[in-house]
C-alpha cells in the first residue's frame, strides 16, 4: 500500500509539473495547447533514448526539457498568424501526428512495443528507499518550479504575459512584442511537459505510444481548471484533486457488481470528463479564483465570464 | 503509371465524399455557433453504432438504417449541446471559444466512454457479403465503395438545396458569411443553435455510419478520423460549406496520393502537415464569406 502510495504521490507531482506548464501558456497566456501530451511524450522519447545510449539521467531529463521547448517555440513561430481555435486544432494534431510517430517508427520507439528498461537514478544504491527518493525528487523539482514561476510571473514579463492574454492589441500598442511573449510562454509550457515526461519515462521505466493519449490532456485541464487556471498553486491542488477522483473512483468500481474491465475503465473516464463539463460550468475561475492580478486592461475575461459565481464567492 | 495515379486520386475521392459529411457538419456548427465543437468525432461513432444496430441488429433497410443514423446523433448533439455547451457559453467572455473547445473534447471522451460502457471496445462489422470489385478503365472500385459515394453526394444535393431553397437554410448561410449582417437582417444566430447542432451531429452520423460500413464499428471509429476532418474543415475556412466539400475532397485525394511516397499509417499526419502548409500560406483557410473570419 505505502509503495502504491508513493507511485502514486510521484504522479501528482509530475501531473503538478505538467498543469504548471499549462498554467504558464494557457492561464497566463491565454494559449490553448491541447497537444500537450505531445510535448510530454517528446520528452520521455528524448531522455529514455539519451540514457539508453549511455547518456547520464540527469543529462537525459535537461535534454527531454530542451528539445520539448525548442519544438514548442518553433511550433510557435509556426503558427504565429492562426486564431486562437485554430491553434486549438492544430496543438490537437500536432499531439496525435507526434503519436503516430511514435507507434510507427519501431526502429526508434519500439513501435506499439515501447521501451523498457529506461534506467532509474541511483536505483541499485537505494534499494528500498528508492521510491521514497524519487518521490522527494519529484516533490522538489515541482516546488523549485513553482518558486521560479512565481519569480517570473510576478515581474513585470508577467505582467506582459497577461496582457497578451487580455488583449493582444493593446499589449502591441503598449511597446510589447507580442509574438516573442507568446513564443516565450509556449516554450516555457512546452519545457514543463517535457520535463514531466523525462521524469514519468524514468519512474516507470517504460513507456510505449499508449501513455501519450488524449486523455492525459483532459486530466491536466481538469487539473488546471479545477485549481482556477492562473493560478499555480492551483494547479499544484487540481493534480492533486485529479488523481485522488481518478485512484478513488478505481477502489470504488469495484463495489459495483457484475461490471467488466472494460466498463470500470470506461466509467473512471466518463466520471473524469463529466467532472471537467461540470467544474467550467459552475466554478469556471476555479477553486483558488483569479487574483487581482489583471493587466488592467482587459478586464472583461475574468469577472465577466462568471459575474453570479465570482460575486457569490467574494 | 497513369492508371496507378487515376486509382489513387479516385480512392481519394471516394475518402473525401465520406470524409465531407462530417466536416459539413463541423462547419456548420461552428458558422453558426462560433467554437470548434470537437464532439464531432463521438457522434460520428453514435451514428455508426445507430447504423449498425439498425442494420445488422434489427434488419432495417439502408434508407431507414440511414435515417436512424442521422436523427440519434442529431438528437444526442443536442442534448449534449444544451446540457453540457450552453450553459458556458452563457458566460461570455475572451477565452469562450477556446473554454467550449476544451469543454466539447471532455464531451468527447464522456459519449466515447458510455459508448464503451454499452458496447465494450471490440470491433463489430456489418454483416455485408463481399462483393467483387468493379472495373471501369482499367481501374478498380468497390460497390459499398461506390453507393457511399452517391449516398454521400445524394445527401450533399439535398443540404444545398436546404441551404438555397428554405428560409432557415438561407438564415443559416447568412450568418456563416456575416453574423453581424445577419443579425441587423433580425436573424438571431441563437435560435439557428439547435437547427444547426441537430443537423451538424446529424451528418457527422451518416458520415460515420458510412465509414462503419465500409471498415468496422467500435468506440474510437469517429476519433481516428478526427483530425482528417478537422483538417477538411479548416482548410475550407471553418466557415464555408462549399469550402467543407472542397476541402475533404482535397484532403481525401492529397491522403491517399501522399501513399505513393508515404507509408500508409501515416495518412493521417499527411493530412495535418497539409494543413499547416496551406494555413501558413492562407491563414483564413481556403474560402471565408465576404466579410473574413467570424470574429
Amino acid at each position: 500500500m505505502t509503495s502504491y502510495l508513493l507511485f502514486i504521490g510521484t504522479i501528482a507531482a509530475i501531473y503538478s509539473l505538467l498543469s504548471l506548464g499549462l498554467v504558464v501558456s494557457w492561464g497566463q497566456t491565454g494559449m490553448v495547447n491541447l497537444g500537450l501530451v505531445g510535448f510530454f511524450g517528446l520528452g520521455a522519447y528524448c531522455s529514455a533514448l539519451l540514457t539508453k545510449f549511455g547518456a547520464p539521467i540527469g543529462v537525459g531529463w535537461v535534454a527531454g526539457a530542451a528539445l520539448s521547448a525548442a519544438i514548442g517555440v518553433a511550433f510557435c513561430l509556426l503558427t504565429r498568424t492562426l486564431r486562437g481555435d485554430y491553434l486549438a486544432i492544430v496543438t490537437l494534431g500536432f499531439g496525435e501526428g507526434l503519436r503516430l510517430v511514435e507507434l510507427n517508427e519501431r526502429w526508434l520507439t519500439g513501435g506499439s512495443d515501447g521501451i523498457s528498461g529506461i534506467r532509474a537514478p541511483l536505483k541499485d544504491t537505494l534499494g528500498d528507499l528508492y521510491p521514497w527518493f524519487y518521490f522527494a525528487l519529484a516533490w522538489a523539482l515541482v516546488a523549485l518550479v513553482v518558486w521560479v514561476l512565481t519569480r517570473i510571473l510576478g515581474s513585470p514579463f508577467g505582467r506582459a504575459l497577461r496582457a497578451v492574454r487580455d488583449d493582444e492589441k493593446i499589449a502591441a500598442v503598449a511597446g510589447k512584442n507580442v509574438l516573442r511573449l507568446k513564443c516565450q510562454a509556449f516554450g516555457i509550457g512546452a519545457a514543463l511537459f517535457g520535463l514531466a515526461g523525462a521524469l514519468y519515462a524514468h519512474l516507470t521505466s517504460y513507456i510505449s505510444p499508449d501513455n501519450f493519449v488524449v486523455q492525459l490532456t483532459i486530466y491536466i485541464f481538469l487539473a488546471v481548471t479545477a485549481g482556477g487556471y492562473s493560478r499555480l498553486i492551483g494547479a499544484v491542488f487540481g493534480s492533486l484533486a485529479v488523481l485522488t477522483i481518478l485512484e478513488s473512483s478505481r477502489f470504488a468500481a469495484e463495489y459495483i457488481p457484475g461490471l467488466s474491465a472494460v466498463q470500470i475503465a470506461s466509467l473512471r473516464e466518463f466520471a473524469i470528463a463529466v467532472a471537467l463539463i461540470v467544474i467550467m460550468q459552475l466554478r469556471p475561475q476555479g477553486v483558488f479564483g483569479l487574483r487581482n492580478e489583471r493587466a488592467g486592461a482587459g478586464a472583461i475575461d475574468a469577472t465577466s465570464s462568471a459575474p453570479t459565481v465570482a460575486t457569490a464567492s467574494k | 503509371m497513369f492508371t496507378e495515379f487515376a486509382q489513387y486520386v479516385l480512392n481519394g475521392l471516394v475518402l473525401g465524399a465520406l470524409i465531407a459529411l462530417p466536416a459539413l457538419g463541423l462547419t456548420l456548427i461552428f458558422s453558426v455557433q462560433g467554437f470548434v465543437n470537437f464532439s464531432v468525432a463521438a457522434q460520428m461513432t453514435v451514428g455508426a453504432y445507430a447504423a449498425w444496430l439498425a442494420g445488422a441488429y434489427l434488419g432495417w433497410s439502408s434508407i431507414l438504417m440511414l435515417l436512424f443514423a442521422f436523427l440519434v446523433p442529431g438528437m444526442l448533439g443536442v442534448a449534449a449541446d444544451r446540457l453540457a455547451l450552453a450553459p458556458i457559453r452563457r458566460q461570455s467572455g475572451a477565452h469562450t471559444a477556446l473554454m467550449l473547445a476544451v469543454v466539447s473534447i471532455a464531451l468527447n471522451l464522456a459519449i466515447e466512454n458510455a459508448l464503451r460502457f454499452l458496447f465494450g471496445s471490440n470491433l463489430n462489422s456489418f454483416d455485408i457479403p463481399v462483393e467483387r470489385n468493379l472495373q471501369i478503365w482499367g481501374l478498380s472500385v468497390g460497390p459499398q465503395q461506390l453507393r457511399n459515394l452517391v449516398t454521400a453526394l445524394l445527401i450533399a444535393v439535398a443540404l444545398a438545396a436546404f441551404f438555397s431553397l428554405t428560409r432557415w437554410g438561407k438564415a443559416m448561410r447568412a450568418v456563416a458569411d456575416n453574423t453581424d449582417l445577419a443579425r441587423l437582417k433580425g436573424i438571431e444566430p441563437r435560435n439557428l443553435a439547435n437547427l444547426a447542432t441537430f443537423i451538424g451531429m446529424g451528418l457527422a452520423g451518416i458520415g460515420g455510419s458510412l465509414l462503419a460500413i465500409d471498415t468496422s464499428v467500435d468506440p474510437s471509429t469517429g476519433s481516428r478520423l478526427i483530425l482528417v476532418i478537422f483538417s477538411a474543415s479548416v482548410l475550407g475556412g471553418l466557415t464555408s460549406l462549399y469550402g467543407a466539400v472542397l476541402g475533404a475532397l482535397i484532403i481525401g485525394v492529397m491522403g491517399e496520393v501522399a501513399m505513393i511516397a508515404m507509408p500508409p499509417v501515416y495518412q493521417s499526419l499527411t493530412a495535418f502537415l497539409a494543413i499547416l502548409f496551406i494555413l501558413l500560406v492562407k491563414p483564413t483557410g481556403l474560402l471565408v464569406g465576404a466579410e473574413g473570419v467570424r470574429k
